[in-house]
């Protein structure tokens, strides 16, 4: 096949998500921001529910998630998302309400209001980069560090003596009655990118449809926070991370 | 139309008043001396009337998010505590008042520092018309000393705060939220359509983006050199508020010789005090800040061209006294008279310690 052949509109085999705005992204080379951007993007498009969505950013990395996906947007206090998104979905019952959170927003300071909006069984969906580490400050540790690993703040690796224990927060979430699905995901190969629309997918819908809480936690690569190549980055997720996060579907109340 | 005159506590009047004017929300979290106004509006049930949502939050955290995500979607929302819930809100108030959210948030204050105590106080004045939370931002600041202006401030901060596009504050003392008056109830108006929000806040991150650009309620910008311009339109709303929205009512000034400053409860004390005063010869006035913040600067600076002297009166330790000196700049000495950790003085108290300033002076 010569170039101009491949040009051509019937040879096209993938584009930028329509919802994806055409802006070069701030996130590092190698990070799972992107790819899970691109998912949330395609799905609320493939949904069409674009127009009717409104979406809660967190404080983190992705602060900025709303100058790349072209819907309507709050952007939270830390941690507060939960609690931001209960207010905005109360009173606009009829809106897909997300909010897209990172593990310190989420699972340290957010605690609270993250656990109280499941617990009621909020109508939301709760998109969760856990990458273990505090990635916008600098790499420092995060309620998901994992034992041993080595951030900003702990230097000599994280202790459990001192920091306790990498808080396994979906877990908690599962346990609660207000949660209609709770899942752990990858992005880390095509298959595992698959895998994880598909659940944001069937998140959004479960919520959408009035299930109650969704959350989709998204195993992820930190890796200008762990200081490796994306690459190595990968391997390391797969063989830490996955022993204290298992990739999978903790509950699910609503059929696929 | 016939009056629709009831008997109930400062708190109970805020919840009627609040479904009565068309509020979309509330979010609050229970802390005494305001909790009447949760329970109201849990007993009024106003989500099968008017449609407005009423939802108890896990604390005063989640509760002011909850108001700004609400907000946000261009809603009219309110909360409602008392001190120490509202400190917990600063964080909130300050994203509040950096997003330019006409919210409506009540501070039924009692005393502090600290878990204090749940009786009334004025203390929280400072953190009121001062900022609060981080960052250069004003509340329009609206102080009732009565049941029912509890009810009419209700109507008139969200009005204010929709005009501006900034938060407006009642902020009570705890007798005002817990005594029991006659009050004349505003009359019920319908909440705001979708459509009307649309039109009138075309910021509202309402979702529906069909037919126009996203909207993104932010309140982050990197860019110094556009945070500034950002801090400008800002400071260019609170000098219109300033110049349009100050609010206050005088008692007695025409002949006065000295004047009382007070808000809230407490100027209702002042004026029986007055009227005592009267009848033994000394001619006292009284101005009564109804907007704390605009400050009624004008008034007091006229006034000082005229009195022997001004006392402030305050359920603390001496809070309004600093922007009234600055309005004063001297010209007649400003006493303070002030009681804390939930006192409230009778009016002969209030009268002796301006008697004795008088003496002393």
């Amino acid at each position: 096949m010569n170039p101009e052949d491949i040009k051509r509109p019937e040879n096209k085999v993938y584009s930028r998500p329509e919802l994806l705005c055409d802006v070069s992204m701030h996130y590092c080379p190698g990070c799972s921001h992107g790819v899970v951007h691109k998912l949330v993007a395609e799905v609320l498009k493939e949904m069409g529910v674009e127009h009717n969505c409104i979406a809660v950013a967190p404080v983190g990395c992705a602060v900025f998630a709303y100058n790349y996906i072209g819907v309507d947007w709050i952007e939270a206090a830390h941690g507060r998302a939960p609690a931001v998104a209960t207010g905005a979905k109360r009173l606009n019952p009829d809106r897909l309400v997300f909010t897209y959170q990172g593990d310190g927003d989420l699972a340290a300071i957010g605690t609270a209001e993250t656990i109280h909006a499941a617990n009621r069984g909020e109508n939301i969906t709760i998109i969760f980069i856990n990458n273990a580490i505090y990635g916008m400050t600098g790499g420092q540790m995060a309620p998901t560090t994992l034992e041993g690993q080595k951030t900003a703040t702990t230097p000599y690796g994280r202790r459990v003596d001192l920091n306790g224990y990498p808080l396994k927060i979906s877990n908690l979430l599962a346990q609660l009655d207000g949660t209609c699905y709770v899942t752990r995901q990858s992005v880390h190969t095509p298959a595992a990118v698959r895998k994880a629309k598909a659940a944001i997918r069937h998140a959004f819908e479960s919520s959408y449809s009035g299930h109650g809480t969704s959350v989709v936690e998204i195993v992820s690569t930190c890796n200008s926070g762990w200081k490796m190549s994306p690459a190595k980055a990968n391997e390391w997720m797969v063989e830490h991370m996955f022993e204290a996060y298992p990739i999978g579907d903790l509950k699910n109340t609503v059929e696929k | 139309m016939k009056e629709d005159v009831k008997l109930m506590k400062g708190n109970e009047a805020i919840a009627h008043a609040a479904i009565r004017y068309g509020a979309d929300g509330y979010f609050g979290y229970p802390i005494t001396p305001q909790s009447e106004v949760l329970e109201t509006l849990e007993a009024l049930m106003p989500w099968e009337t008017t449609g407005m949502v009423v939802l108890q939050a896990e604390s005063e955290v989640a509760s002011i998010n909850m108001v700004y995500g609400g907000a946000s979607t261009g809603k009219a929302v309110m909360t409602s505590s008392s001190s120490p819930g509202i400190s917990l809100m600063q964080e909130g108030l300050s994203y509040i008042a950096a997003g330019e959210l006409p919210v409506l948030v009540v501070n039924v204050m009692r005393g502090g520092p600290g878990l204090g105590t749940i009786h009334p106080s004025q203390s929280d004045y400072f953190q009121a018309v001062k900022g609060g939370g981080h960052g250069d931002y004003h509340f329009i600041v609206l102080a009732p000393s009565t049941v029912q202006e509890m009810a009419d401030f209700v109507g008139l901060g969200f009005d204010l705060a929709f005009k501006y596009r900034t938060p407006a504050m009642l902020l009570a003392d705890g007798v005002v939220g817990q005594m029991m008056e006659k009050v004349v109830l505003p009359p019920a108006r319908p909440r705001r359509t979708e459509e009307e929000i649309a039109i009138q806040c075309p910021w509202a991150v309402t979702g529906h983006s069909a037919h126009r650009k996203p909207n993104v309620l932010t309140t982050l910008e990197l860019d110094s050199a556009k945070m500034e311009v950002n801090n400008e339109r800002f400071q260019r709303t609170y000098r219109l508020i300033e110049d349009n929205e100050v609010r206050y009512q005088e008692y007695y000034t025409d002949d006065a010789d000295y004047i009382f400053i007070a808000f809230g409860s407490i100027a209702r004390i002042c004026l029986k005090a007055i009227e005592d005063a009267r009848e033994q010869g000394l001619k006292i006035g009284l101005i009564r800040p109804i907007t704390l913040w605009p400050f009624p600067s004008k008034i007091i600076a006229e006034m000082s061209h005229k009195c022997k002297g001004i006392m402030v009166v305050e359920l603390n330790a001496g809070q309004m006294i600093e922007d009234v000196r600055l309005a004063v700049e001297g010209r007649v000495p400003v006493w303070h008279y002030g009681r804390m950790g939930g006192i409230v003085p009778n009016p002969p108290e209030v009268l002796d310690a301006l008697k004795s300033h008088i003496d002393n002076a």
